[in-house]
């Protein structure tokens, strides 16, 4: 056995059933799960190695979900974080599916509009609303755009 | 159902046929009953003296009728009614909104709970197209837009009129030369978007530098209260103010446009000058607003 399999290996064990996302840019992984909405009061079992040394990349995170399919909205929204992530749906201890993520067109109610001013931000009964474009994120309400540390602005 | 949210919803054969409406509507050629039996609701949660009003004569004048929220501190908003919920109430009783408010996006949330079309008449620092179209249709009355080179001058961050003229402007192929205090110049995203879609923007410190090259100069307000103390203001506020000194050798055609309401930024000696255009502009108001009205309720 390799050396750097068997040190993954203590890092995280294989899953009998769920998903791993593989492939997440180093330091990234905490902010994944909040993005696919896994927070501490969630039930599923979640193993987080951070900055596993990678062939194809310089560090990598990755994340196992236990006994959860992630859906592909929940598969694109990583995108924003971690675009050359991949994803593995695992069933029985195979990889059923394996899947890049795709950035998708529009954030409904993920991103927080960083503008004090937007009624976004106001007790209103709608949910944020961005446009993906190639230099940031689009406020759909106040034109505002974010164009650096997408993290910090996630619900 | 048609709202009118923002500049950059309109494109240039829209905002072109917009103009071409206002300009046959001063020119005496519309029906005073075209809009009648129809109900204008004015939804103004800030104060506002000439948009409010010259929406509520344009209605007037094409032959409806203008329902007023009355002060905000009288309405239902005082016991936590949400906008959507006023919006969905007031769809209700009337045949278009007009919005002011002061959160940015209030308009275009506005249009998602309305049952009628809305005309956004200012939100925050966000957008406020009917004075956009207003500033176009003075320009246009003066000269053909096409590839002018326009000064705006002033407070460029904070002020929404020059933003939103900006961005109209590069529909149609101007150079933009922005003089402005330090802190208050263009925000840089638009300036990036301008010159990503091919205008060019050129920054100046002085108005003396540029002046004697423009087709248009858009003046705007120095806010007091963007600056520490009295003394810095005037200081800056002296510096950026038209005089007939400051305009002696300018383009014969030059025009000098301002939104109102102006303080110390234009000299009243201007005002009996050729290049004075701001009450004009003012008064282009009512057509123009005539002019979206008809689109949103004919």
């Amino acid at each position: 056995m390799k050396k750097g399999v068997a040190e993954e290996g203590l890092l995280i064990s294989p899953i009998r059933n769920g998903t791993v996302i593989d492939h997440i840019t180093g330091g990234e992984a905490l902010n994944v799960l909040k993005i696919i909405g896994i927070t501490g009061t969630t039930t599923e079992s979640i193993s987080v190695a951070t900055n596993v040394k990678s062939g194809k990349m310089e560090n990598k995170d990755v994340v196992k979900i236990e006994n959860r399919e992630l859906l592909k909205d929940e598969v694109n929204r990583i995108s924003l974080i971690a675009p050359r992530a991949s994803i593995n749906i695992i069933r029985d201890y195979k990889v059923f599916e394996k899947k890049g993520v795709e950035t998708p067109e529009f954030l409904i109610g993920i991103v927080r509009c960083p503008n004090p001013g937007c009624i976004s931000n106001a007790s209103e009964p709608i949910q944020s609303k961005f446009e993906v474009l190639p230099k940031g994120l689009h406020c759909l309400y106040c034109d505002w755009l974010i164009t650096k540390d997408i993290t910090r602005h996630i619900l | 159902m048609t709202h009118i949210i923002s500049i950059r919803d309109l494109d240039r054969a829209e905002i072109d046929d917009l103009m071409d409406n206002a300009r046959k509507i001063q020119s005496h050629h519309f029906s005073e009953s075209s809009l009648k039996g129809k109900i204008l609701g004015l939804l103004f949660f800030e104060p506002s003296t000439r948009t409010r009003m010259s929406f509520e004569a344009a209605m007037a004048r094409l032959g409806g009728s203008s329902l007023t929220m009355g002060s905000v501190e009288a309405s239902s908003i005082t016991k936590g009614e949400t906008l959507a919920d006023t919006i969905r109430v007031v769809s209700g009783y009337v045949d278009a909104i007009i919005l002011r408010h002061p959160k940015e996006g209030a308009a275009r949330l506005a249009s998602e709970f309305a049952s009628v079309p809305v005309i956004n008449a200012g939100d925050g620092a966000g957008q406020h197209p009917s004075q956009t179209l207003l500033d176009l249709y003075t320009i246009r009355q003066s000269m053909k837009i096409d590839k002018l080179n326009v000064g705006l001058l002033g407070d460029l961050r904070y002020g929404r009129t020059a933003h939103s003229l900006a961005h109209a402007l590069s529909l149609y192929n101007a150079t933009i030369h922005t003089i402005s205090p330090k802190g208050l110049e263009l925000p840089g995203t638009l300036v990036d978007e301008l010159r990503e879609g091919g205008t060019e923007v050129i920054d100046h410190e002085n108005i003396i530098d540029v002046v004697k090259d423009l087709d248009v100069l858009y003046v705007t307000r120095i806010q007091r209260e963007r600056f520490p103390d009295s003394s810095s203001y005037f200081k800056v506020a002296s510096s950026y103010r038209i005089t007939p000194e400051l305009l002696a050798g300018v383009k014969d055609s030059l025009i000098v446009l301002h939104p109102l309401p102006r303080l110390d930024e234009i000299d009243p000696r201007v005002d009996s000058l050729p290049y004075a255009k701001y009450f004009e502009q003012s008064n282009n108001g009512i057509p123009v607003r005539m002019a979206m009205l008809e689109k949103v309720m004919k």
